[in-house]
């Protein structure tokens, strides 16, 4: 791995962004307790590095896929958060109009296509996108994130293997937080590694530290130069976790106290803070004005959405067909 | 089915004749033409040496636009579906292939959950312009080679179908459906493909109709009375619209004038053409070779129950397959596939 080209500027922004994906999840969960948003919600505290890290590699026009988990995916990839907000309120102001709701939140205008619920199901979406990138000559790159539970769907296998054999510039980006909602991944899959399978495809596959966000970026940067130089997909693996339980009603109680408390000991702002604490980048004056920023945003964000009307309720009715 | 085979849908032109094989295959070669950003996508399509598809209908085409155009894929539905979503999504206008339209199951969630509610989900930002060509009907190949799908898909929002009975609508509805903005689920019926070249179907009909050289469109949502009648509507699609057609002689000969509408898309659906004939007749039958229960007559005779009920002078009475898989033995299938004698029957019924 080359070394990392991350100027100061890039690792604050990445800092700085780290903190927005976590402090909104935490504020929409709060708010969600309080029943201000209708739905439910699934969030990725604890996940950070993997979406700034990948998100910060991506280029305008590059697409993003994501899943049923994809706030922070949408954070990182620098939706406006007072979209995503009135999204969450059900707002018309939402970057869906109100018709998506947190699992569908994305804008492609932004570079992220409403994120799929079906899990596997972005998985084609990118390939397809990443198909017309090259069949249109364009520079770009389609990227997905799916979970450790999407691997075994055979939609993974399909696109994988298609996307391999046409060269595709594609990179298909396995979050493995070990749990497929409260199966424990090593029970469904033979093998070690989400990684190990793009040997069967003919592609390189690699194993990164999903709380490391230099090094996410770094392989992401990789991969996506591989793709872009038409030399086709990826499959990387970020090992991660997610703090919270899989959806708002699970506790969790089928992981460990142990292996919590040992992965949010691995907490990737943590991490980043300690790191670079010690070499002068971050100072606590730093971190505190950041989390006082963010802190603001998030609080302009929340108004916005609630002083945004809601869609009249017969706007059900419009954009089913374009014509 | 021999007795079919010289009813061909009255020509809309006089001029040459073409097959729907050969018209289907025109229509994708003046849209590959205009548009580069047309490509297909299937299994079988442009291998050279190979067969065109399952039906010949892609063949020859990839020796003009190139495999970058006309992909052949691995044996991978789902997996295709999904990926022409995708470039739909990132600007191309994918049309894909599978061989038989019983294969569109293994797609179902690309089909059901994404190109049809990603416009939705979307806010109406997003728009997906593909194409799934599909073929369906019984052809003694068994259940899992013959099934009609229509109503499936009618009854997913966010689609568009198409279903054409002979090869101007075939070709027309074919250029429309590509240059349309929304998905279109396009059904073909294995009997109507025309007998030239390697796959003739056994107990195919020799459709053939005059088909314009050169550039003409059809609208979705436009049916057609193909036969005009003052007695009794038949509403019917595909090789159905050809039974009925041949329904209709015999009822003349015994008194009964039918009005034949060929529906042509069944999303968006002419209501207004059916309720009219209807309102002209009183009487109402639906032929199609989907099964019974939930199938798009049971919409039909709902949709005619509500609008015309004053108007009706009999009950609406359906002739389809009964609700069972489609058998393989010549003489089950011939009974599971709705015949010109039981349309005449049951019209027979309805005029009493």
């Amino acid at each position: 791995m080359t070394p990392s080209l991350l100027t100061k500027e890039r690792k604050l922004g990445i800092y700085r962004k780290m903190l927005l994906c976590r402090m909104f999840e935490d504020r929409v969960n709060s708010l969600f307790l309080q029943g201000r948003m209708p739905g439910t919600i699934h969030q990725a505290q604890g996940q950070e590095a993997c979406a700034v890290g990948v998100c910060e590699a991506l280029r305008d026009g590059d697409m993003l896929t994501s899943t049923h988990r994809p706030h922070e995916h949408a954070v990182a990839r620098g939706i406006p958060v007072r979209f995503l907000m009135a999204e969450l309120f059900a707002k018309i102001t939402g970057c869906c109009h109100g018709k998506g709701g947190s699992m569908h939140m994305g804008d492609a205008d932004f570079g992220m296509l409403p994120a799929i619920a079906i899990v596997g199901g972005g998985i084609p979406l990118a390939a397809g996108y990443a198909l017309s990138f090259k069949y249109l000559k364009k520079p770009n790159i389609a990227v997905c994130f799916f979970g450790d539970g999407a691997v075994n769907e055979g939609i993974f296998h399909e696109t994988v293997n298609m996307a391999a054999i046409w060269d595709l510039p594609v990179l298909f980006i396995c979050e493995n937080n070990k749990y497929g909602a409260s199966t424990l991944i090593d029970s469904v899959m033979k093998v070690k590694t989400v990684s190990a399978r793009a040997s069967a495809y003919g592609i390189p596959g690699s194993t990164i530290d999903g709380n490391d966000v230099v090094s996410v970026y770094e392989a992401t940067l990789e991969a996506g130069e591989r793709a872009r130089s038409g030399q086709g997909p990826t499959l990387l693996e970020l090992e991660t976790y997610r703090f919270a339980g899989h959806s708002r009603s699970d506790p969790g109680h089928y992981r460990p106290k142990e292996e919590v408390a040992e992965w949010k000991a691995k907490d990737p702002i943590t991490r980043f803070e300690t790191r670079y604490l010690s070499d002068g980048l971050l100072t606590n004056e730093i971190i505190e004005s950041y989390r006082a920023s963010v802190e603001q945003e998030l609080n302009d964000a929340v108004e916005f959405a609630e002083a945004s009307p809601s869609p009249l309720p017969e706007e059900c009715l419009a954009d089913v067909y374009v014509e | 089915m021999s007795t079919l085979s010289n009813v061909v849908t009255k020509p809309e032109v006089e001029g040459r004749k073409l097959s729907i094989v050969e018209a289907l295959r025109e229509a994708l070669q003046e849209e590959m033409r205009r548009d580069e950003r047309v490509i297909l996508i299937g299994e079988d399509i442009g291998i050279k040496g190979g067969f065109g598809g399952a039906f010949t209908v892609t063949l020859g085409l990839s020796d003009e636009f190139g495999s970058e155009r006309v992909i052949d894929t691995p044996i991978s539905e789902a997996g295709f579906t999904g990926i022409a979503v995708g470039a739909a999504l990132g600007g191309l206008r994918p049309v894909a292939d599978v061989q038989y339209a019983d294969f569109l199951f293994l797609a179902m969630d690309q089909l059901a959950n994404h190109a049809a509610k990603l416009r939705y989900m979307s806010g109406g930002k997003l728009k997906v312009p593909m194409v799934m060509r599909a073929p369906v009907g019984a052809t003694t190949r068994g259940s899992q080679h013959a099934q009609s799908l229509e109503s499936y898909f009618m009854h997913v929002p966010g689609l568009k179908i198409a279903c054409p009975s002979n090869p101007y609508d075939a070709k027309g509805l074919l250029k429309t459906a590509i240059r349309m903005d929304d998905p279109v689920l396009f059904f073909e019926h294995k009997l109507l493909y025309g007998s030239k070249g390697s796959r003739k179907e056994s107990g195919g009909l020799e459709v053939f109709g005059s088909v314009p050289e050169g550039e003409y469109l059809l609208p979705f949502g436009e049916a057609k009375v193909v036969r005009p009648g003052r007695d009794i509507t038949i509403v019917a699609n595909l090789l159905m619209v050809h039974k009925s057609m041949l329904a209709a002689r015999t009822l003349s000969e015994q008194g009964i004038e039918a009005e034949i509408v060929d529906v042509r898309t069944l999303a968006p659906f002419d209501w207004q053409t059916v309720f009219e004939s209807v309102g002209r007749t009183g009487r109402l039958v639906i032929v199609h070779e989907d099964t019974l229960t939930g199938g798009w007559g049971a919409e039909v005779a709902a949709r005619v129950a509500d609008s015309c009920i004053g108007y009706l002078q009999g009950p609406i009475r359906r002739v389809t397959a009964p609700d069972t898989p489609v058998p393989f033995a010549p003489v089950m299938e011939n009974f599971y596939v709705p015949s010109v004698e039981r349309i005449v029957a049951t019209a027979k019924e309805v005029c009493r």
